[in-house]
């Protein structure tokens, strides 16, 4: 079968953002970029299902600037066999991007979508689930373990209190949460033999689709700060602060 | 303006979270109407009835929606969609699978987890694992909301007043492409994390997963939930489903007790609203120390059996 796998460049989860002093957005000037993590592993769990002969072919996609070729190429070193670039220089929400992969998905007939199931920069954790909206195909989200089994693939699903398994019809759209797998790196020659993988790029316009949006960031601030509280010497003095100052005890 | 609740639910009881939801709507103003999806909830219908301020509780009581699988549910929710002018589900891990649908199938662009209400088109969320905060506008004819309920003081439940209106929908939505196998809930005593007052979390300075006993005979004591850091999950200490964290559960007590915890963002952005924060940890430059209103820098093998002896 073939995989789609959706990834998406965001600033490295180590890096500490700052707001701009204007409040339009996060200042990334300079600032390392990375895949996000959530999409690594999803990048992973395709390769796995490729080494257990369940795959056949892995297709891996981004919408985003002609800089996120980078990430592809990432992709393509873990595993991926091809990739696909809808280059765009305009901010995209959720669902933009959940239209543009509708495109491919209508033109890519894959049997099985894998995405993050958030990104670590909008936070917004949409577009596996509006992309299953849109294409009809049933979705399992917060993934903790995929197994596929004949027509069907079985997802352990991680939500509030426990796990859910659900069965759901191929094709499907799976989201990846953090449990799913622990990816792996990609070697020096297989980062070589990346550079030589097919790396196509088409433009939204090219796909037929309008990225337009409903929703419009008025403005980004840094949060407010919590002040650091006082140090105690002891236990018996922590007990006594929080039964006498703070009185939570 | 009227505004669509989903409520969240489990074993035939309403989710507290559902209650920070309504909070919410009352926020952006307007009648309130709340919709009851699943089987045999009829009890969730009627203690929904009386929650302050809604207006009408639309129930969709259906064999299809027994396990709220969003494939079945979403098509409900659009069925009566035109009649909102906001859609609002809280975000827990049910609301974050179902409301993206729902915005898709009816072409709008989704806001996440809001933490505030600007006006009824205006909502700030955090962004970067709260690192930022976005003000977003809105300008979708139906506006669909996901609901940090930590951000919002829950509306009163089980208040005498008269039942709201009950509406019953009838239309059975199920494509047959989704099935429920089962569910593995964690067995727990202590209070659920989300809704406990207080909250003991372990990081890695437990050092393994037995010691986390020591938390437990605290918790138990301050009749608290017991938390962890990534840092401990990924250890393996704990399931997956204590963790505090941007990727885990956001929680906001009366009180916080971070035990071994170091304090990386993604974790400090889970549990930063905490009213009252206290770190123990040995290393006394613990980035943890700088949110806590409370700090003691001791040995958490020494300090805690002796904290939970002095309560």
């Amino acid at each position: 079968m073939k995989i789609l796998v959706s990834i998406k460049r965001v600033v490295d989860y180590n890096v500490k953002v700052r707001v701009k002093a204007d409040n339009t957005g996060i200042d990334l000037a300079n600032v390392k970029m990375s895949m996000n993590p959530f999409c690594e592993i999803a990048v992973e769990e395709a390769v796995r299902l490729k080494e257990k002969g369940v795959a056949s072919e892995i297709v891996v996609v981004t919408a985003g600037p002609a800089t996120a070729q980078e990430q592809l190429r990432t992709a393509l070193a873990l595993g991926a066999d091809r990739a696909l670039l809808v280059e765009t220089a305009d901010e995209l929400t959720s669902l933009a991007v959940a239209k543009l992969l509708k495109a491919v998905v209508d033109k890519e007939q894959p049997q099985l979508v894998i995405l993050g199931k958030q990104a670590i920069d909008s936070d917004n954790n949409q577009t596996g689930q509006m992309l299953a909206a849109l294409t009809g195909f049933a979705q399992g989200t917060f993934a903790s373990k995929v197994e596929i089994a004949g027509d069907k693939v079985d997802v352990t699903r991680e939500i509030d209190g426990g796990l859910q398994t659900v069965a759901l019809n191929l094709p499907a759209i799976v989201t990846t949460d953090l449990r799913l797998n622990e990816p792996r790196y990609a070697s020096l020659p297989n980062i070589m033999k990346a550079k030589k993988k097919p790396l196509e790029t088409v433009t939204p316009d090219a796909l037929g689709v309008s990225t337009a949006s409903t929703n419009k960031t008025l403005k980004v601030e840094a949060p407010a700060a919590r002040s650091a509280g006082i140090k105690v010497k002891s236990v018996a003095e922590l007990v006594e602060k929080l039964k006498n100052e703070a009185k939570v005890i | 303006m009227t505004i669509l609740v989903i409520t969240e639910h489990e074993n035939g009881a309403v989710a507290p979270a559902t209650l920070n939801a309504v909070a919410a709507a009352a926020k952006i103003g307007g009648d309130i109407h709340v919709l009851v999806a699943g089987q045999n909830v009829g009890g969730v219908a009627e203690a929904a009835a009386k929650f302050a301020g809604v207006a009408k509780v639309l129930v969709a009581d259906n064999a299809a929606y027994a396990h709220q699988l969003p494939e079945n549910v979403a098509p409900l929710v659009t069925d009566v969609a035109v009649a909102y002018s906001h859609i609002l589900a809280p975000a827990t891990s049910n609301g974050k699978n179902l409301l993206p649908r729902v915005a898709a199938l009816l072409d709008v662009d989704q806001i996440s987890e809001i933490i505030s209400v600007e006006s009824a088109d205006t909502f700030k969320r955090p962004i970067y694992a709260g690192n930022a905060i976005a003000t977003v506008q809105s300008n979708a004819a139906v506006k669909v909301i996901t609901v940090r309920a930590t951000a919002f003081d829950p509306v009163a439940a089980g208040l005498p007043r008269d039942p709201a209106a009950v509406e019953h929908l009838a239309t059975s939505h199920n494509p047959g492409i989704s099935h429920f196998i089962d569910e593995q809930l964690a067995q727990s005593d202590r209070p659920e994390l989300t809704a406990a007052n207080i909250v003991v979390s372990g990081g890695r300075g437990l050092q393994n997963g037995d010691n986390f006993k020591h938390l437990y005979a605290l918790a138990d004591k301050l009749g608290a939930g017991v938390g962890a850091s990534r840092a401990a999950v990924d250890a393996g200490f704990v399931p997956n489903d204590m963790q505090v964290g941007q990727t885990g559960k956001i929680v906001a007590p009366q009180l916080y007790i971070a035990v071994g915890i170091s304090g990386a963002i993604q974790h400090l952005a889970g549990m930063k609203d905490s009213k009252v924060i206290v770190a123990i940890n040995k290393d006394e430059e613990a980035p943890i120390f700088q949110v806590a209103d409370y700090g003691l820098v001791a040995d958490l093998f020494e300090s805690v059996p002796e904290l939970q002896s002095l309560l």
